[in-house]
């Protein structure tokens, strides 16, 4: 088992023939069962061509019908990339994934209104994407130092999800599923709707959860965990250097009106018996003697 | 992206929010002129810089004379305001504006952001217009009024009108109010604005509605679309530094410490600051080189980085995923080479490549201190500007 995706997946690619859509999809095929999970791609008006042997249709509706397809991966550019989400939510896919970065915060609010009434689940945008390793990857992040296991985790960012996938590796702690929710003020899933699909998950036996300074999403998460969380979880929180009113990169990491700022978030966080570190060094070794 | 106040009134006025009459200026001629032209018997003479408690640090006077707006502006032309949101050092005045005095019955606080929670736009009201709206919410909030605000629908005339009633308005002003809060949602939402403040919007004597300060903020992701917002971006009010970062797509944040820090990756850069912290010294910057880190990035980035006097060392930190670390260590040698580093350079390589990235540091012929994880690169680092 695993959460929002696995081998049986089947992957339509949004963008596929843009140099990033095309490229990311090539390392997605040579991961595990790329082969046999990525099977359509998505560019208005290219229909008919193939990327790397698959098939390009011009609308998710018609690369639905024709190949099964169930997820759909966003790189579409910044301007269109929230219509392109609107597309897959219309043909009624299971989980948008939406990697471009840069997408304008009031066409997320207006895809986000748009997805009230639908089944559809969005990771992103602005993400690294998801992987339940050994079967399937989603998105841009480096396939091999992920290796199948039982700890769950999640993300408001990328590189930094790196390295804690290779602390927990390089401790012989392998992964159910990753999941980079991204960095941006409006998204789909926020870490609390990931947690708690890992505390259903029987694949799953504890639980990381990277945050971030701005926003309140780490904080929710923490209420949730302490009325319902039934395995263990590690946190750490970035940001604590971080000074107020200016944005980190990620357009939702900024401390404003004195909120967001990562002691809060940590205060929230071990109140409710999450264990967190300080030490971005750590995080590994603190979920490994956490489950000893 | 931010912008004054005098440009936020202008944009505001487009979509039917009142302002007082006013005039932008650069000079001490210039205010007397526009004063001038203004009329009146009462002017206020503002100062324009991207940060608010401009009034507390002595930046907005009012003037009861041509002579007196004179000696007003020559007073905070020029002056070095410091407030609660700038930096210690302050920034210089540059930019006026001269406003005709308003005779003021009423202050309220009128704000729109993008809510995080509910994922829409909300609008926040409140009659304690006028001072310091962060302490209203923290001690009574339920003195804040808020206004979720559906997308699709925009705000309603009957959704102004409840949110007026909760406010401090005449009667004789309803109807006026009403109109400045649509004006100034419509305003928010056509411009892809982040934040429009209105700290105090104020009922004149004669009921009018008006916007005696105004704030407006602009979403980055969608300047694209909106030229005309980007030639209000007043450079004179961003840091140098960040402004040469952004031309090589870099995230550049100047801070008060003693270590450089170059990371790929923006949470990865804040966890790489706090390690930093952590092992007992403090950050000199925030940059983020984004996913790519090419030789042409990197070089930009140290180059920004010891423009800075108080850097002491160099902390890199690259977890290589499509990229290779191979790639990103021939980048830094070539950098490192390039602009003939000061500084003990500290690097702590990870990911697809890593041992042939380590070699090729090691053989580079540039004293490189290597590093393997966060925490030994950060140990390292400290000790280096402890030397």
């Amino acid at each position: 088992m695993s959460i929002l995706i696995d081998k049986y997946t089947r992957v339509v690619t949004q963008g596929i023939t843009g140099k990033t859509g095309a490229f990311h999809t090539r390392n997605c095929l040579e991961y595990a069962l790329g082969k046999e999970t990525f099977v359509a791609g998505v560019t208005p008006g290219k229909g008919g061509q193939s990327v790397e042997g698959i098939p390009v249709f011009n609308t998710v509706v018609e690369a639905k019908r024709q190949t099964g397809a169930n997820v759909a991966v966003v790189y579409v550019p910044p301007p269109f990339a929230a219509a392109a989400i609107d597309e897959s939510v219309e043909a009624d896919m299971d989980v948008v994934i939406c990697i471009t970065e840069g997408v304008p915060v009031k066409d997320m609010i207006l895809t986000r209104s748009k997805m009230r009434q639908k089944k559809t689940v969005l990771v992103g945008p602005n993400c690294p994407g998801v992987i339940t390793p050994d079967e399937i990857k989603i998105g841009i992040m480096p396939g091999y130092i992920h290796k199948k296991g039982s700890i769950g985790v999640v993300s408001r960012s990328g590189t930094l999800t790196y390295e804690v996938v290779h602390q927990l590796t390089t401790l012989g702690l392998g992964q159910s599923t990753c999941v980079g929710i991204g960095g941006d003020p409006v998204n789909g899933l926020k870490h609390v709707d990931v947690v708690r699909m890992f505390n259903d998950d029987p694949q799953t036996e504890g639980v990381v959860m990277c945050g971030e300074i701005g926003g309140s999403d780490e904080e929710e998460c923490a209420q949730w965990i302490k009325q319902h969380m039934t395995k263990p979880v590690v946190g750490f929180i970035a940001g604590v250097t971080a000074p107020p009113g200016k944005r980190m990169g990620h357009a939702g990491a900024i401390i404003s009106g004195g909120k967001g700022t990562a002691a809060e978030k940590i205060a929230a966080l071990e109140d409710a018996d999450v264990k967190v570190t300080k030490n971005p060094a750590e995080i590994g070794s603190l979920m490994k003697s956490v489950l000893a | 992206m931010k912008i004054h106040e005098y440009q936020g009134k202008e944009i505001l006025r487009q979509y039917g929010v009142a302002t007082p009459r006013g005039l932008a200026c650069f000079s001490v001629d210039e205010a007397v002129a526009a004063a001038q032209q203004l009329g009146g018997e009462l002017w206020l003479v503002k100062a324009q810089i991207h940060a608010g408690g401009r009034g507390k640090g002595g930046g907005v006077k009012l003037a009861r004379s041509l002579d007196e707006v004179g000696q007003r502006a020559s007073e905070i032309l020029g002056m070095t305001l410091v407030t609660h949101q700038t930096t210690p050092e302050g920034k210089q005045v540059k930019r006026l504006l001269i406003e005709e005095g308003i005779d003021i019955k009423t202050e309220l606080y009128v704000g729109v952001v993008v809510d995080r929670a509910s994922q829409r736009v909300v609008m926040m009201a409140s009659s304690e217009g006028g001072t310091e709206i962060e302490e209203v919410a923290a001690r009574t909030p339920e003195k804040i009024h808020k206004l979720t605000i559906d997308p699709v629908a925009g705000l309603r005339d009957a959704e102004a009108d409840q949110l007026v009633s909760k406010l401090d308005v005449p009667q004789a002003a309803m109807a006026k109010a009403r109109e400045f809060l649509i004006g100034l949602y419509n305003a928010f939402w056509e411009t892809d604005s982040s934040l429009a403040e209105i700290n105090p919007l104020v009922v004149t004597g004669d009921d009018q509605v008006i916007a005696l300060d105004a704030k407006l903020n602009f979403d980055d992701n969608a300047l694209f679309r909106h030229a005309e917002l980007n030639e209000l971006r007043d450079l004179d009010e961003e840091d140098p530094a960040e402004i040469e970062a952004s031309k090589y797509g870099l995230s550049y944040i100047s801070l008060d410490g003693d270590i450089g820090c170059l990371v790929n990756g923006a949470g990865l850069a804040m966890a790489t600051m706090d390690i930093i912290k952590l092992y007992g010294s403090e950050p000199a910057n925030f940059l983020d080189v984004g996913g790519g880190a090419t030789t042409e990035q990197v070089t930009a980035g140290f180059k920004i980085m010891l423009h800075n006097p108080g850097v002491k060392a160099i902390l890199v930190n690259i977890f290589g995923g499509i990229m290779r670390c191979d790639v990103i260590a021939e980048g830094l040698v070539a950098a490192a080479k390039e602009i003939n580093l000061t500084v003990p350079l500290i690097v702590r390589l990870e990911g697809t490549n890593v041992e042939i990235g380590r070699d090729i540091l090691a053989n580079s012929g540039v004293a490189i201190t290597a590093a393997t994880t966060m925490a030994d690169a950060a140990e390292k680092a400290v000790a280096a500007t402890r030397n």
